[in-house]
């Protein structure tokens, strides 16, 4: 039998289309039964497995020029397959990479809450729960029967909604199909941007529009080749499969560090 | 009342004064015991971290602990491999404190984690790769060697050493104890090492992240040689309050001297060390991954380059100076000075390499992360300070901890004194007698 290709799902985010209206942080929070209080003022206790980030290009009126980011968790590649900065730290293997998918899961039931991972991720992707989920009155009724709700005192974070990717692989077995279509597994997210700036689907591909969208480089763990395209930190070699499509020269500039008289073009990769 | 558990020959204050203090202390105890349940019962939305800032401040406590209690297994390894006497003086001491430093360890990770009863998951689904498995391993293995190294020393104590099996068990672990301490030398070398490693090999976060050789980063020496450097110097100072409270000399000063000798040049090749470590991670490891050295001391109301200073030079040379010469170690004040600036050294690394890495923003856009404890905290931090205190106190009045004492305190047998300080009168012995059996 001819060896399937592993897949590698991924994301492409095109920040020109984002209006930062905030819908894919709503339909991921119903998706997933992300838990929420009454109180959410204090965003540094909030839980956005999905956040959408304001930036600024920083000068003064009438070159002021802004753009929203919405950062999902990257589901870190690492240097070598599964060796995200997030899997590799966690003493009690409750975050795992799957090889099959590339997609990085949180196992809660065995999270004991240490809060290592969230140390190790430079993303801030990851939130823990300082509280038990309440669930306004009646509210039980309506959380996804598909996603297990989480306790108190475990991380969690965006799950590139696997449960879907289980559903769908499911419903292929029924029909005796191995191989899922690029349209019958897609995230939450994806689907409720009303700009369409988010894509999903494998990076492995090449019929799929997320690897035509930003070609990725294998010999560089990925690194995108179309120009217009880059990923959050590509120097820390996190290997992320969340791409930004921008044709703004400084929103590519914001997602990485430079030193000051660096340009973009001369970058090298760390650990590369 | 207590003074047949009094070792012999050896003044003690009297009763009342002694169990006023512990009340004093048991009560800040108390409140971190209050604090503690707050947190397992409420659960860690009792502290002020968030998912910025995901480590509280009892976290740069535990790792300032195993740091400071360092002292322990390197005087262990000089006592006992490297077979300096003298240090006989200061060992029992330097294990109590070795003790009571990773019991809180232990205790600070028990009310750390959210869901304290999975605490065991480390060890059933152990990540082989994960330094915090290497440190949970190391440092209860280590936990149960100085026990092992403790227990002797409890034995010792005169009610119980008159029944002979705890005698001669006593006697017999003493002939053995070279094989702990190499034991002791072996396991803290790995977890004071994994604990520099928790930091080093986040290469996520620049701030923390160093090279280094295989699978070990540079803190994972670092951390290593830092406990080895300043662990002494933390059992001095100790060594050197417990005097001041008890206003007497309980240590030789040959003992003390040889033991800043050594911290000394151990500090002085650390502090070389790191500043190798930490100009390599400034021009080299920083650079490359877009940052500069100043990235990551500005733009905030707190973290300033001040604290490079004060850890390398303040606290890394300057009691490096003091204690390798002879004329500084002899001087009390500048003893003084120095070990306490070796103590505050290696806790000002500690929190630089777990709660500063919280702190240092990594994507271009976002912000630092300021923080303060909460009362909780704060308590729970205390908790294991009072813990101490209390050991120390029980230890010192029962144990014959200070093997030198009684020679560098004679006492002159004034009669009122007497019920106080000297032996029971021999029918008083005897009638204890019975309760042996
Ligand atoms: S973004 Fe963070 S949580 Fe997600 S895989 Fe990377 S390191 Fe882990
Ligand atoms: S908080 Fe949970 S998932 Fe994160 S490192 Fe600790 S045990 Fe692993």
């Amino acid at each position: 039998m001819k060896h399937k290709k592993a897949k590698k799902y991924g994301m492409v985010i095109n920040l020109d289309k984002c209006t930062g209206c905030g819908s894919c942080m709503v339909a991921c929070m119903a998706e997933n039964n992300v838990p929420f209080r009454k109180d959410e003022s204090d965003k540094l206790l909030s839980i956005t497995w999905m956040r959408v980030y304001k930036l600024t290009n920083g000068k003064p009126f009438p070159n002021t020029d802004i753009c929203y980011l919405p950062r999902p968790c990257m589901h870190c590649e690492g240097q070598h397959e599964g060796h995200s900065p997030c899997v590799t730290v966690c003493p009690a293997v409750a975050t795992d990479y799957n090889i099959e998918t590339g997609i990085v899961s949180q196992i809660y039931t065995r999270c004991f809450g240490c809060r290592y991972c969230m140390a190790s991720c430079p993303y801030k992707a990851r939130y823990f729960n300082w509280w038990d989920p309440v669930w306004p009155d009646g509210m039980e009724k309506y959380l996804s029967p598909n996603v297990s709700p989480r306790m108190r005192g475990v991380v969690e974070k965006c799950s590139f909604c696997f449960h879907r990717y289980q559903m769908a692989k499911e419903k292929a077995f029924m029909e005796g199909r191995r191989e899922l279509k690029e349209d019958e597994y897609q995230t939450a997210c994806t689907q409720a941007c009303p700009a369409g700036a988010i894509t999903f689907g494998d990076l492995n591909n090449p019929n799929h529009a997320v690897y035509r969208m930003v070609k990725p480089d294998p010999k560089h763990h990925g690194r995108p080749t179309n120009p217009n395209a880059f990923r959050l930190l590509e120097r820390l070699g996190t290997n992320p499969k969340v791409y930004y499509l921008s044709s703004r020269e400084w929103v590519r500039r914001v997602g990485d560090n430079y030193l000051k008289n660096e340009s973009i073009a001369k970058k090298t990769v760390h650990q590369g | 009342m207590d003074s047949a558990l009094i070792p012999r020959g050896v003044k003690r204050c009297p009763l009342w004064q002694f169990l006023l203090f512990i009340s004093v202390v048991g009560a800040v105890l108390l409140w971190g015991v209050y604090a503690m349940l707050l947190c397992w019962i409420k659960g860690l939305n009792q502290t002020n971290m968030n998912d910025y800032y995901g480590f509280a401040i009892w976290i740069w406590a535990d790792l300032a602990v195993i740091a400071v209690g360092g002292g322990a297994f390197f005087t262990g390894l000089l006592t006992y491999i490297f077979g300096k006497d003298e240090l006989k003086s200061i060992i029992n001491y330097a294990v109590l404190i070795g003790f009571i430093c990773y019991s809180s360890a232990l205790l600070i990770l028990a009310y750390d984690i959210g869901q304290p009863l999975r605490g065991w998951f480390i060890f059933w689904h152990a990540n082989v790769h994960s330094m915090l498995t290497e440190v949970a391993f190391c440092l209860s293995c280590y936990f149960g060697v100085l026990t092992i190294e403790f227990i002797p020393l409890i034995l010792e104590n005169r009610q119980i050493d008159r029944v002979p099996f705890f005698h001669h068990l006593s006697h017999n672990m003493h002939e053995i104890m070279a094989v702990f301490a190499a034991t002791g030398v072996f396991l803290s070398f790995f977890h004071q090492g994994s604990l520099g490693g928790v930091a080093g090999v986040l290469f996520g976060r620049p701030f923390a992240f160093r090279e280094g050789i295989l699978i070990w980063p540079w803190t994972f020496f670092l951390f290593t040689w830092s406990a080895a450097a300043c662990g002494p110097c933390f059992t001095i100072l100790i060594t050197k309050i417990t005097e001041t409270v008890t206003r007497k000399k309980l240590v030789k000063d040959s003992a003390i001297e040889l033991l800043a000798k050594i911290s000394g040049w151990m500090i002085l090749t650390y502090i070389i060390a790191k500043t190798a470590d930490t100009w390599y991670w400034a021009t080299v490891t920083a650079p490359s991954m877009g940052q500069t050295l100043m990235d990551f001391y500005s733009n905030n109301p707190l973290y300033g380059i001040w604290i490079l200073f004060a850890e390398i030079v303040i606290c890394g040379f300057v009691p490096a100076a003091i204690l390798i010469t002879k004329k500084g170690r002899k001087n009390s004040v500048a003893l003084w000075i120095a070990v306490i600036l070796a103590v505050v050294g290696v806790c000002i690394n500690r929190w630089v390499m777990v709660l500063q890495v919280m702190a240092v923003p990594v994507m271009s856009f976002d912000y630092w992360a300021m923080y303060f404890p909460s009362w909780q905290e704060i308590a729970t931090t205390i908790l294991p300070v009072a813990y101490g205190i209390i050991l120390v106190g029980l230890a010192h009045r029962y144990l014959p901890v200070f093997p030198d004492e009684s020679e560098l305190n004679p006492i002159e047998t004034l009669p009122a004194e007497e019920e106080e300080t000297v032996e029971p009168p021999v029918d008083l012995e005897q009638e204890l007698k019975p309760a042996e059996a």
